[in-house]
């Protein structure tokens, strides 16, 4: 039987493509009759790119980052939409050896504790005479850039005045921390477990420790391809979904683990997607932190596109001088994570579908169940560090908090 | 300023592609061309030669970080954007079809950045078809030298003559549907798995 769908999906190489190559590998595409091409790309300017010009009707994509086409702040930027998330979490704060050395002569452990580290590095910074740490994130608008700026700025450091921030692709940080070019970096896995194998840094927090159960990447669509072909849409999401499943299923994350480190995907070593697959993230050469939740590739509806997602990424990108808040630009951050068609698609499947579409993030603080069509739905915990709120409700309240003048 | 007198430059790590992207340039009048391939201290360097149009391979890695740094334009001095025609979605595609992105100062007239575009968009494609026939040829020879191992293996052990061994390889390719090189290789394997011993 021939297949009814065609699509091709852009990739970059992290950890959290898992879904997406699950859903090809491990047959879920097929089984919706779609036939998934999986295109590996090299930056995210080019699958921005190339989703604009219909090479790809889907792609791997950072949370913010549609939300930033769709605000007109980014080049060849086409119309987007978010049907549904890749996973919570999954990123990490690197430092350089010589940088940790500091940070741990003023207290810091080996812990990931996002408080007494980022003190740590708050000292450090406030020792510096004329000179400024330099930290690395992969894109402008990424979940890496707000979450690392969110701890520092919690944490007293100024990252616009204490601290330069550049941009570094992912597999080219940890030679650039071996080789003294930038101080420290967030970016997903395997690149933060890639510098401490290679003996070039430490891990010193990690995404969950700075916001549990955070938003990270998302199904980037071409809104048109989904005006066009809404049923190999929701055919992908249901493909999608069974991944997800697959990927959080505690006895396939070696097999799993095995998929991500072929050369046609990550293309690194099988020891280098473990720790994020089971939670045993190696902190130093010596050290290993148990961390539950480091990336959540299903439970907790992890896939689900909350419109408090996109609300937060938006507060970030109004924080950071990126874009002006005004009705009209939250309303198109706000449209552009799609529930509804998440919902639509999975119906079918009979699983459990959270019954709102957005809420307080950072409001539980312990697993609990949540209203739901369907089966059960467990969510949480999902604080922040610092014990912040973000209420979707009351963005203007937020966004004033949070204003630099 | 005359038509032709913007300063171009190309940052690709391909220094052969390069040369031919720069070779067309210039051909085409424009003087000002430079040629990046190393992104180490770039922002220096872009600030040196203050391009007007800047032309970048989408293969480099660093695309993020250079579209980045045109954006904050502290490195260019004036405000860099990709170069989008809307009315021309065409040209656009043909631009991401060949892996080449430009981008240009703000104010600069699309029909005098349109022409480099498309150089570059060619000069692209004809790099790429180059180094696709070089494979081909390459490919080709590997292939020969596989048939004549597998030849002179059949000559040895069947005692066929140098043409029988050739037909019988032929054969055994068009019959089992499958290249003749394919053949060749397989016999290669097996004869290297059955042979008992250089001495025998």
């Amino acid at each position: 039987m021939s297949p009814h769908h065609h699509v091709t999906t852009g990739f970059m190489p992290l950890l959290d493509s898992a879904l997406i190559v699950a859903a090809k590998e491990k047959g879920f595409a097929e089984a919706e009759e779609i036939e998934l091409t999986l295109v590996r790309e090299t930056s995210w300017a080019n699958i921005r790119d190339r989703l604009a010009v219909g090479h790809f009707q889907t792609a791997h994509m950072l949370g913010p980052m549609p939300i930033a086409c769709n605000l007109g702040l980014t080049p060849l930027a086409s119309p987007m939409l978010v049907p549904m998330a890749l996973g919570l979490g999954g990123n990490a704060v690197t430092v350089s050896n010589s940088l940790w050395e500091q940070m741990a002569a003023h207290g810091a452990s080996e812990d990931l504790d996002a408080r007494g580290v980022g003190l740590a590095l708050k000292a450090v910074t406030a020792e510096l005479r004329g000179s400024k740490l330099r930290f690395a994130v992969v894109h402008p608008y990424s979940g890496h850039n707000y979450e690392l700026r969110y701890w520092l700025a919690a944490c007293g450091v100024d990252p616009e005045r204490d601290i330069e921030i550049i941009i570094l692709p992912p597999p080219l940080m940890a030679d650039a921390l071996g080789a003294g070019t930038i101080d420290g970096y967030c970016v997903g896995e395997p690149w933060n477990t890639a510098a401490v194998a290679l003996g070039h840094g430490h891990i010193a927090t990690i995404k969950a420790a700075i916001w549990r159960s955070s938003p990270e990447k998302v199904l980037g669509v071409q809104s048109r391809w989904a005006a066009e072909h809404p049923d190999a849409l929701d055919a992908l999401l249901r493909a999608l979904y069974k991944a997800a499943v697959w990927c959080g299923a505690p006895a396939n994350k070696e097999e799993l683990a095995t998929l991500l480190a072929k050369p046609a995907y990550v293309g690194r070593p099988l020891d280098w997607m473990m720790p994020a697959l089971t939670g045993q993230v190696r902190a130093s050469s010596h050290v290993t932190v148990r961390v539950d939740d480091f990336f959540v590739p299903h439970a907790k509806a992890a896939t689900f596109p909350w419109k408090s997602h996109a609300l937060w990424f938006y507060t970030q990108l109004v924080r950071w001088g990126q874009i002006a808040h005004n009705k009209a630009n939250e309303s198109i951050a706000r449209d552009t994570y799609r529930p509804d068609l998440y919902r639509a698609a999975l119906k079918p499947l009979g699983v459990a579908l959270p019954g709102a579409n957005a809420k307080v993030e950072g409001a539980l603080h312990r697993a609990t169940p949540v209203g739901s069509s369907g089966a059960s739905l467990t969510l949480g915990p999902d604080g922040f560090f610092d014990g912040g709120l973000f209420d979707p409700d009351q963005i203007d309240t937020y966004i004033k908090a949070q204003s630099r003048s | 300023m005359e038509p032709n007198s913007l300063a171009v430059l190309v940052i690709d790590e391909n220094r052969i592609r390069a040369s031919i992207i720069e070779a067309g340039l210039r051909d085409a009048g424009h003087s000002s061309v430079t040629v990046i391939h190393d992104i180490h201290g770039i922002a220096r360097r872009i600030a040196q030669i203050n391009p007007d149009v800047i032309v970048i391979d989408l293969g480099n890695p660093n695309r993020d970080m250079l579209e980045n740094m045109f954006q904050l334009s502290r490195a260019v001095g004036r405000p860099v954007a990709m170069f989008v025609d809307r009315s021309d979605l065409a040209s656009i595609e043909a631009a991401v079809e060949a892996g080449v992105s430009a981008y240009v100062v703000d104010g600069l007239k699309q029909d005098r950045v349109k022409p480099i575009l498309d150089m570059a968009v060619s000069r692209f494609n004809a790099y790429s078809r180059l180094k696709r026939e070089l494979e081909e040829a390459r490919g080709e020879l590997e292939n020969r030298k596989l048939i004549d191992r597998a030849k002179s293996i059949l000559m040895k052990s069947r005692g066929l003559s140098e043409e029988q061994a050739y037909t019988l390889l032929r054969k055994t390719a068009m019959n089992q549907n499958r290249k003749i090189a394919d053949i060749a290789q397989s016999l290669i394997t097996a004869a290297g798995l059955l042979d008992p011993g250089e001495n025998t």
